[in-house]
């Protein structure tokens, strides 16, 4: 407690504080309206896809295009929910996520407008909206990483409901919680049915280990602490490069032809009804699909498969031609909902 | 406890003897209306949800495991948080311990660092830190400053007379601690602790990174896969009622009495027990304690930069990343101060119904995950005020409804210490309310004034999920900088940022620490 007394000396100091305080808030004001002017030309696009690349493809754009972009970061779940509260006032020109349903979430609110036709017929048709109002851009596929020191090749399971076994009780992990999670599921219910879907992960409760992310789950399985886990496989590659190839024990297999288990998803891309700039909106989604840029994701260090213009990945990842997905279309995918539905009911969530 | 309540004065101050201003009155209002703001859009979001499905979604056996999950875990973190606080204040504070700074500064810093951070720390050196215990050891050694801050200033504010005249009553040590000094304790301790219990509430990355599903990791599921606002608002009223729960149980455990005298007087320099041959177990369990809290994350960065390979990500600015989180936190701070310093008043000087109300409605918020406060804003401002929104305003009004009850714990006890009739005797003298109170209280509170806006401070530099929903398209924060080269898996570039973060949050602990020094001599 100070002693009360000498109040001039006090008030000088009481003054000082209040000065400081002013120029602190004038600083920061001042940084305010720095902020606030700019913004109004670029295009802004709501980003839930790799940084990296992103950054790549934007830079890329504006050199061809001299259209300033600019980018606003975060989980492509955060930004679904945050453009279903924005509605028709959302600010944003473009979305681009790295699942469809986050992109199925915002167009059932009728938000997106059309995508232009050629940049559509760029892509395969079964990657983009069957609505035509977003354009796949590019694709990931559902893989077990496994932990070879763990398990023998005929160990290894060819479909994703063996993981509900009881030998992989305990060995097995999964990221229920994680938005490239949830289309295994609604996959796996478009093809077996419900039930089947209700007995996987009735097994899984028991089975598998949870984990926050595909991340915890390649580092789990490389440690030894589970044998195999399910993510998409560019994250294991991903995280091979963070710990080094010779610390990487993990290795990936893929399941049967045609199995749930081998779903090919899509990262898309879509335009805003509400844009003030849709011309430039559209330019973007053209660009996406075009041949410059799709070259910068084949190859990009975020390990996604290219799918349009026909240029192929120049990683050394499994070829896409290769890949044997089930008959899965991106709206089958739906907007999770069922899913989220499925997962509480197995009490996974 | 009536210990103490002899000692300070047993009469406590009618509410009705005067009523609050009705400038402070509608301060308050205005504050507890802007911390409402999320709970308004919460009701919004349910109130389309029928009956079936909120029974789906409430009624079922994996709630209760999330409420015996989040109720467990708040309980013991808050109560473990506590002895190992005062345990620890008590030997910097009351014991001849070497060092006894450097203690402070090592106790009050892991406050600067942020829980994704120490989480991922752990969880990287030890990945079978997982479940409840050690969700519990991660949480415990992350928010015991939060009891050990205003538990070491109570110790050193003491008049030592007052423990003195206990034990020459006849009290023994131990006696005296629990009836003269844990008194004295409890407003600052039980603060810390529902501090504690409301982050516990909502905190969501650790828990996430430990695999314990607590109520804040559902709702962020909910969000993530669902893209469910009713069903996460549904789960958010539950944290809700949870929250409210333990103010109420707070206000009853705080009781009714008052702790303020008047005139400071001359203090004699208390005599530090002598810890003797008991000296390296203490300085080696405020060692373990530190290097706990503080070495394994600050360890985890260093391990990071050494090791991440990755940093082929584009060269976005750290200096102008530090730039923007130092404007942020500091804005985030004096606004927060000041709607608390009307709060705080109201609720120590003119207790009553109205102004407890204001008081308790101003914590709620703080026990909602980051998602919810910034999505339930990004709805009011495209409602209400679509000017605002993206912009810095909002951002720093949604840090203010986050931390104000970082600010009121802070602010209360201070308070709560000053006598009213000090302003009394200034009016009396002719001076008008406002300028009686800058000249006689606002001068004593300096001290609780800037440990409120450093706690804001600290917790603003960290903050992370309502930054991504709130902030301006193209201002980044030291934490969004983070958050974005981890979410990639580069590790090695995100680690300057955290260590940039911890360092700039190592400025106002250390100034926490430096106050308390001052206001003791």
């Amino acid at each position: 407690m100070t002693f009360v007394g000498l109040p001039n000396l006090k008030e000088a100091v009481l003054r000082k504080q209040v000065l400081g305080v002013f120029i602190v808030v004038l600083a920061t004001t001042g940084a305010l309206s720095a902020c606030g002017d700019s913004g109004s030309d670029e295009l802004l696009i709501y980003s839930g896809q790799h940084e990296q690349t992103m950054a790549l493809l934007t830079e890329d754009f504006t050199r061809r295009t001299q259209i300033e972009t600019k980018i606003r970061r975060n989980s492509e779940s955060a930004l679904a929910n945050a453009l279903l509260r924005e509605g028709s006032s959302s600010p944003a020109d473009v979305f681009i996520t790295e699942n469809p349903p986050a992109l199925t979430v915002v167009q059932r609110k009728g938000l997106f407008a059309k995508v232009d036709a050629a940049t559509l017929a760029n892509t395969e048709k079964r990657f983009s909206s069957s609505f035509g109002d977003w354009v796949g851009v590019s694709a990931r596929s559902a893989v077990l990483v496994y932990n070879p020191e763990k398990l023998t090749a005929s160990q290894l399971p060819t479909q994703l409901t063996q993981l509900a076994g009881p030998r992989w009780k305990g060995s097995v992990g999964i990221a229920p919680a994680e938005s490239d999670f949830q289309p295994l599921v609604t996959a796996l219910g478009k093809l077996e049915g419900d039930d089947a879907v209700a007995s996987w992960l009735t097994g899984m409760k028991t089975n598998a280990k949870l984990y926050d992310g595909n991340v915890a789950i390649v580092k789990a399985v490389n440690r030894g602490e589970i044998s195999a886990g399910l993510i998409d496989h560019y994250y294991y590659y991903r995280a091979r490069d963070e710990i080094g190839a010779k610390r990487t024990i993990a290795r990936l297999h893929y399941f049967a032809a045609e199995d749930a288990g081998s779903l090919v998803d899509v990262s898309g891309a879509a335009a805003l009804k509400s844009s003030d700039k849709p011309e430039d909106a559209q330019r973007f989604l053209a660009y996406l699909v075009s041949k410059p840029a799709q070259e910068i994701i084949a190859k990009s260090e975020s390990y996604e498969y290219p799918i349009a213009s026909g240029v192929r990945t120049q990683r050394a990842i499994k070829p896409f031609s290769e890949l044997k997905p089930p008959d899965i279309g991106v709206d089958d995918l739906g907007d999770g909902r069922a899913a989220l539905r499925q997962l509480q009911d197995a009490g996974l969530l | 406890m009536t210990g103490a309540t002899v000692a300070l004065g047993r009469r406590r101050r009618r509410a009705s003897r005067r009523r609050a201003p009705s400038v402070l009155l509608a301060l308050g209002l205005l504050t507890a209306t802007l911390s409402l703001i999320p709970l308004v859009f919460l009701g919004l979001e349910v109130r389309h949800i029928d009956a079936s499905e909120i029974n789906r979604l409430l009624l079922r056996s994996h709630v209760g495991h999330l409420l015996g999950n989040t109720l467990g875990l708040v309980v013991a973190a808050s109560i473990l948080s506590a002895v190992i606080g005062i345990a620890a204040a008590w030997c910097v504070e009351r014991t001849d311990i070497p060092g006894r700074r450097t203690w402070m500064v090592v106790l009050v810093l892991p406050l600067a660092v942020p829980e994704f951070v120490s989480s991922f720390g752990w969880v990287s050196f030890f990945p079978s830190m997982q479940g409840f215990w050690g969700a519990l050891f991660v949480t415990v050694l992350a928010y015991f400053p939060f009891v050990f801050l205003p538990a070491a200033a109570v110790l050193r504010g003491i008049d030592p007379a007052l423990e003195e005249s206990a034990r020459s009553l006849g009290l023994s040590a131990w006696s005296t601690f629990l009836r003269v000094t844990m008194p004295l304790l409890r407003l600052p301790v039980l603060g810390g602790m529902l501090i504690i219990a409301l982050h516990l509430l909502a905190e969501y990355g650790a828990f996430a990174q430990l695999r314990f599903p607590t109520f804040a990791t559902e709702i962020y599921a909910q969000y993530e896969i669902g893209f469910d606002g009713a069903s996460a608002a549904l789960l958010s009223l539950v944290l809700v009622a949870l929250s409210v729960m333990f103010l109420v149980g707070e206000l009853f455990a705080r009781g009714r009495a008052r702790y303020a005298r008047i005139g400071s007087g001359a203090q004699r320099t208390r005599t530090r027990v002598a810890l003797g041959r008991r000296t390296p177990l203490a300085v080696g369990s405020l060692g373990l304690l530190g290097a706990l809290s503080l070495g394994v994350p600050l360890a985890a960065l260093v391990y990071w930069s050494a090791s991440g390979n990755s940093s082929t990500l584009p060269d976005a600015s750290v200096i102008d990343a530090t730039i923007t989180t130092l404007q942020f936190a500091l804005a985030a701070a004096i606004l927060t101060v000041a709607l608390a310093l009307p709060v705080a008043l109201l609720a120590i000087r003119r207790r009553g119904v109205t102004s407890t109300l204001i008081e308790r409605s101003t914590y709620i918020a703080r026990a909602l995950p980051g998602v919810v406060i910034g999505l339930a804003l990004v709805s009011f401002s495209i409602r209400s005020a679509p000017g605002l929104y993206q912009t810095v305003p909002l951002l720093i009004a949604g840090y203010a409804i986050l931390f104000l009850p970082l600010a009121l714990i802070a602010i209360r006890g201070p308070i709560a210490q000053l006598a009213p009739r000090m302003e009394d005797v200034a009016r009396s003298l002719g001076l008008g309310p406002l300028r009686a109170f800058a000249r006689t209280t606002l001068p004593m509170l300096r001290s609780g004034l800037g440990a409120a806006a450093g706690l804001v401070f600290l917790s603003t530099v960290t903050e992370l999920t309502g930054t991504l929903l709130l902030r301006p398209t193209g201002m980044e924060t030291l934490a969004t900088q983070f958050w974005t080269y981890t979410a990639n898996l580069s590790y090695g570039a995100a680690a300057p940022y955290a260590a940039i973060m911890v360092a700039i949050s190592a400025v106002p602990a250390y100034l926490l620490i430096r106050r308390l020094d001052l206001s003791a001599t």
